[in-house]
């Protein structure tokens, strides 16, 4: 029944459509065709009906063949002990928490490693981007070389160069290498003292938040001065004395409320201290060497592409290198390069999901990976997995909107 | 009166010209230069020599097995034992004249559409783009009195070339028209196109080719028979196209829009103003993108190890596997990285040249 | 135009057609072949030789459906799959059965929408430690670093044990079973647990394996055997009973070799077994000669457990628990009557 009403439908579409087209039937029907607007309203229609039509066979689909097939369905897995442990958990979880955790589990994780990627490789992209523009011609060639290898790899082999390849070749947890006694690097990751919290922590933290308004108010102060007066304020070099001089005098003066924790080898593994996993590491520096190729060039043509004549001007004027490039190139430049930085950081987090391939302990690993497994919900759990990553890119795409409306250039 | 000669003029300061002048100017023009030439170059020295020392004086080309590997330095014998399985895959190995022919065809096509001075391009893409896909089809999968070798005995090298050339080939056009879909008047199909780019631009590949290859069936009643490596194929289109349709974007909002205003102006139809106009001068602005996302498209093959296919990386992750063979990773993953680098890297020069030559004459 | 409307009218078309429904006997006889869910290569199990040809006892229980099916042996399509991917490949129809080294658990059972057909192999989760560590028991192994096959029971009866012992434990998660040694090999791990009949399979693929021990505690009741979806009987039937056949085949003493003059036995259940009489195939909905398919081209189950991971393979383990009943195993088919 259903079938053959299909089949009509079908017909219908087909000849329907080419008896509407024919310009031969001059009657009302094809002069309204012929109109744009009906015309257009009439595709608009059929491609909204297809679609409509499409989505509800396959919604309809889906559903026949999971009742069909006695597959669970809907959310109630959520609530349901996970009963596997995670290797990197940022919150608290261990065995008996549920597949919601793990799905929050692997989140943050996901998020860690991009925030980690993110920071190191517009780091490493801008010292790229600036060395291919440098007037030193070893330097220019050595990161054109750079940028031409490690681009043309394909990520996914990146990652399994420096897991399996380097990172393999560290020596076991007996043969640690150690730095002080309190750093250790072996192949089970990077062990290092975590800092624990003692008597008077809570004054310390207020003390470092009092330096901070400090600095805030102090920056506020200096540009004014400077709009009212001409008069220049050093104000970076300033900061910097207050935040570390609060930090390090602080810390005597209330009595070293930061203990640490330091790792040792216990039993078969080390103890204490935070573990940095290999897995980890190896995405990590994968990710920021892959994405600082594209970041330094989008640097270097964000550089070249402001005119020369700016360059003449500053020289005309006067102003040395740094403050051409602090106050005239890079502010033009960072127009240009806003919306291409956007985009490779929403593919560095979207890649970051090529962690599945060494079991870094991200968002698809853990819960697209394991709890998929472990309850068999593939369509709700890769929508859930497709909405976070969707959700995280319009985020950040309309952030950087926002960002990219204020520095953009205002013309008159 | 004696006749006014020149002095011949002197030459220029040793300092200045000539390989000391040059390093003098690019090497060593201030201090800060200095210390950064001679910190890189110690960099390079330290990283270079034990390299080349590793991979060429102290390598071993040549050999049979594990045993010959004795010098201490990179074993390529593990390579050039497999090499048949890391380029063919599974593929019969007295059918691999079939890749091979297929592979040539290839070349010569795009030596003919590459290379400007051969004559009846037309031709030779509209050969490209109708002969050339079925014969490639019935050379690789069979028919037509050929066996038949199923798609699940593909792999290694000629794997990644199958996925990424299709896939360069059905991507442009979608992404073309969605592109078109974007700008469109109608707020219906702009939305379907937003949407529909908006969304494969936002998820992880490797999500997609989950779904596509395990997931696919159960959208279907009674479930769908098509290839595995179809549906990734699919994946990877879909996900590239919406960005090759950003791409193409790009390039028409570069577009003036006197242009556009123009081309109405002569009475021109919607497809006969994107087709002679618009698109033309577009295509200059949109090359170097366009190569990226092939680009892109090409490294992203190599993602399908993920789902189980085995294109050249997954031929040499099998391979590393073997008991007989293990502690080679960094051999086995140098020599795709290679692989890789050689394509992707033509690509990109190729894109420069091309650029090059259709910037006519809007330098300043 | 109307190009552009055929089109449409055309997808439409393609659209409602794949309303059409078939059960899965039908669909594999159409298609000419079974399409067969396998591992990523765990030798003795499912793993490609040099050829390119799967091998293994779970390889073979596919192969014995095929024989079943069409009378062939070789109309199998392997479909390889990580532990991570198998169970929706088998829901979705991408395989119609599912030979994986796949624990029988209530939940798959009850809420995956499978049905897992019989067990053609009984086994147990165990460890697997490097003979320097100097452990001797899984009970010393505190605040270990354990590599495991992502998306197996394993992963849970690992949990439950170190949790049972008041112990810790780092898990250490990798995709493939090719993974799971190397990082045991390079260290990153100090224990690989998983069945103990991988732990020899895996063990083999040590560059050392003399380096490395099984502990001898055995964690977990690991059933093994090859999965079909829910809501098909009849396919349902067809597999079970191939792995069946294999097992009654050996109680009665069919081989490869002696499959054709025990056709000639005048045992009326060896007769009926073979399709000499009656028609055992036919309620199948297979032909009458299936079992002798199976006998003939696969072999016993006591021969594929010996080609594959016992005595005359590199594997090397005894039939143990997978011994006939009659000789004190567990293995036991219904009767083909």
């Amino acid at each position: 029944m259903c079938w053959s009403l299909r089949f009509c439908w079908a017909f219908l579409a087909v000849y329907g459509a080419d008896y509407i087209m024919n310009p031969n039937n001059r009657n009302g029907l094809s002069r309204l065709f012929y109109n744009p607007t009906a015309r257009s309203l009439f595709f608009q229609a059929l491609i909204l009906g297809l679609l409509l039509y499409f989505v509800m066979t396959i919604v309809g689909n889906v559903m026949t063949n999971l009742n069909q097939r006695g597959i669970s369905t809907g959310f109630g897995f959520l609530s349901q002990p996970a009963g596997f442990g995670i290797s990197q958990t940022l919150i608290e979880y261990n065995e008996t928490f549920t597949f919601g955790r793990t799905f929050f589990v692997g989140l943050l994780n996901t998020l860690l490693v991009s925030f980690l990627g993110v920071i190191a490789a517009t780091f490493l992209g801008v010292v790229v981007g600036i060395s291919r523009i440098s007037p030193n011609w070893l330097l220019r060639k050595i990161s054109m070389v750079y940028v031409e290898i490690l681009r043309n790899i394909p990520l996914l082999l990146q990652i399994f160069f420096w897991y399996y390849v380097v990172l393999q070749t560290l020596p076991r947890p007996r043969d640690s290498l150690s730095f002080g006694e309190s750093i250790f690097i072996n192949i089970r990751g990077v062990f290092v003292p975590k800092p624990v919290p003692d008597a008077g922590f809570s004054f310390y933290i207020a003390l470092l938040v009092a330096a901070v308004v400090a600095v805030v108010a102090l920056t506020i102060w200096a540009k004014r001065r400077m709009r009212d007066t001409g008069q220049q304020f050093p104000v970076f070099w300033t900061s910097i004395a207050i935040l570390f001089g609060t930090a390090v005098i602080g810390f005597f003066i209330t009595g070293r409320p930061i203990m640490l924790d330091y790792p040792e080898l216990r039993g078969l593994n080390f103890r204490g201290g935070i573990t940095i996993l290999p897995e980890l590491i190896a995405l990590w520096f994968a990710l920021t060497i892959y994405t600082s190729t594209y970041i330094g060039e989008i640097v270097r043509s964000g550089i070249e592409s402001v005119s020369h004549g700016q360059t003449e001007a500053c020289r005309a004027l006067g102003l040395n290198e740094g403050h051409r490039m602090k106050l005239v190139i890079l502010p033009q430049a960072m127009r240009v390069m806003i919306p291409p930085m956007t985009s490779q950081y929403l593919n560095l987090t979207k890649n970051s999901s090529l962690a599945t391939a060494i079991g870094y302990p991200d968002l698809v690993s853990v819960f697209a990976g394991t709890t998929l497994n472990q309850t068999g919900q593939a369509i709700e759990i890769i929508s859930m997995t497709m909405l976070v990553y969707l959700t995280i890119s319009l985020l950040v795409s309309a952030f950087m909107n926002w960002f990219n409306r204020r520095v953009a250039l205002v013309e008159r | 009166m004696s006749e006014f000669v020149p002095k011949p003029a002197r030459p220029a300061p040793i300092t200045e010209i000539g390989a000391i002048g040059w390093a003098r100017k690019n090497l060593f023009s201030s201090i800060p230069n200095t210390v950064i030439t001679l910190l890189t170059a110690y960099v390079l020295w330290s990283v270079l020599v034990p390299f080349l020392g590793w991979a060429f004086v102290n390598a071993d080309w040549v050999g049979s097995s594990r045993a010959d590997c004795t010098s201490g330095g990179a074993c390529w014998v593990f390579i050039s034992v497999r090499f048949n399985l890391f380029m063919y895959g599974f593929y019969p190995e007295d059918s691999y004249w079939r890749p091979n022919l297929a592979f040539i065809l290839l070349i010569g096509f795009l030596i003919w559409l590459s290379i400007p001075r051969i004559p009846f391009k037309k031709l030779g893409a509209i050969l490209a783009l109708t002969v050339y896909p079925v014969l490639a089809y019935v050379l690789l999968y069979g028919g037509f009195g050929l066996e038949v070798i199923p798609t699940h005995r593909w792999g290694g090298l000629m794997l990644t070339l199958v996925l990424a050339l299709i896939g360069i080939v059905v991507a442009i056009p979608i992404g073309v028209v969605l592109a078109l879909g974007r700008r469109s008047e109608m707020p219906v199909i702009r939305m379907v196109c937003v949407i529909f780019i908006e969304f494969w631009r936002g998820v992880p590949l490797i999500t997609i080719l989950f779904m596509a290859s395990v997931m696919l069936p159960l959208f279907f009643v009674g479930g769908t028979d098509a290839d595995k490596l179809m549906r990734a194929l699919i994946g990877i289109v879909m996900f590239q196209s919406a960005y090759m349709a950003e791409v193409v974007r790009g390039g028409l909002q570069a577009l003036s829009k006197g242009q556009f205003e123009g081309a109405d102006a002569l009475g021109l139809s919607y497809w006969q103003k994107m087709f002679l106009v618009v698109l033309p001068q577009a295509m200059k602005i949109m090359i170097p993108g366009i190569v990226n996302t092939l680009i892109s498209l090409f490294k992203d093959t190599s993602l399908i190890v993920i789902i189980g296919l085995l294109d050249i990386l997954g031929m040499v992750r099998q391979a590393l596997a073997d008991p007989a063979w293990l502690g080679y990773p960094a051999e086995g993953y140098l020599f795709v990285a290679f692989m890789f680098w050689i394509f992707c890297f033509s690509m990109s020069r190729y894109s420069i040249y091309l650029e090059n030559k259709l910037n006519t004459g809007h330098k300043r | 135009m109307k190009k552009i409307a055929t089109l449409v009218g055309a997808t439409v078309a393609i659209m409602a057609t794949a309303g059409a429904h078939a059960n899965t006997l039908e669909t594999v006889k159409n298609r000419g072949a079974v399409q067969c869910g396998v591992s990523d290569g765990l030798p003795g199990f499912s793993a490609t030789d040099s050829s390119g040809r799967w091998q293994g006892i779970d390889a073979d229980v596919c192969r014995a459906v095929a024989a079943a099916v069409f009378g062939d042996a070789e109309k199998v399509n392997f479909v390889s799959l990580t532990a991570t991917e198998r169970f929706t490949a088998l829901q979705s129809g991408e395989i119609d059965i599912l030979s994986r080294n796949t624990t029988w658990t209530l939940t798959r059972d009850a809420s995956l929408g499978l049905n897992f057909t019989g067990v053609n192999y009984y086994d147990g989760q165990g460890f697997l430690v490097s003979k320097d560590l100097g452990v001797d028991t899984a009970k010393e192994l505190d605040g270990a670093s354990v590599c495991i096959q992502s998306g197996t029971t394993t992963e849970l009866n690992l949990a439950d044990y170190f949790r049972v012992n008041g112990m810790s434990y780092e898990p250490v998660l990798y995709d493939t079973s090719d993974q799971t040694v190397g990082g045991f090999e390079a260290g990153r791990c100090d224990v690989l647990t998983s069945d103990q009949s991988q732990l020899y399979a895996l063990r083999i693929q040590l560059s050392d394996p003399d380096s490395a021990v099984v502990l001898p505690e055995v964690i977990s009741k690991e059933p093994l055997g090859p999965v079909v979806r829910q809501g098909d009987d009849a396919w349902f039937n067809v597999v079970k009973w191939s792995l069946y056949a294999m097992i009654n085949a050996e109680e009665m003493g069919i081989t490869t070799a002696n499959a054709e003059e025990m056709k000639s036995s005048n045992d009326p259940g060896i007769q009926r077994f073979l399709g000499v009489s009656g028609n055992m195939g036919e309620l199948l909905g297979v032909s009458n000669d299936w079992a002798f398919n199976i006998s003939k081209q696969v072999g016993n189950y006591g021969e594929v457990f010996e080609r594959t991971v016992g005595t005359g393979s590199p594997l090397n383990i005894s039939r143990g628990l997978n011994a006939l009943w009659s000789d004190g195993g567990l293995q036991y088919a219904p009767p083909v009557r």
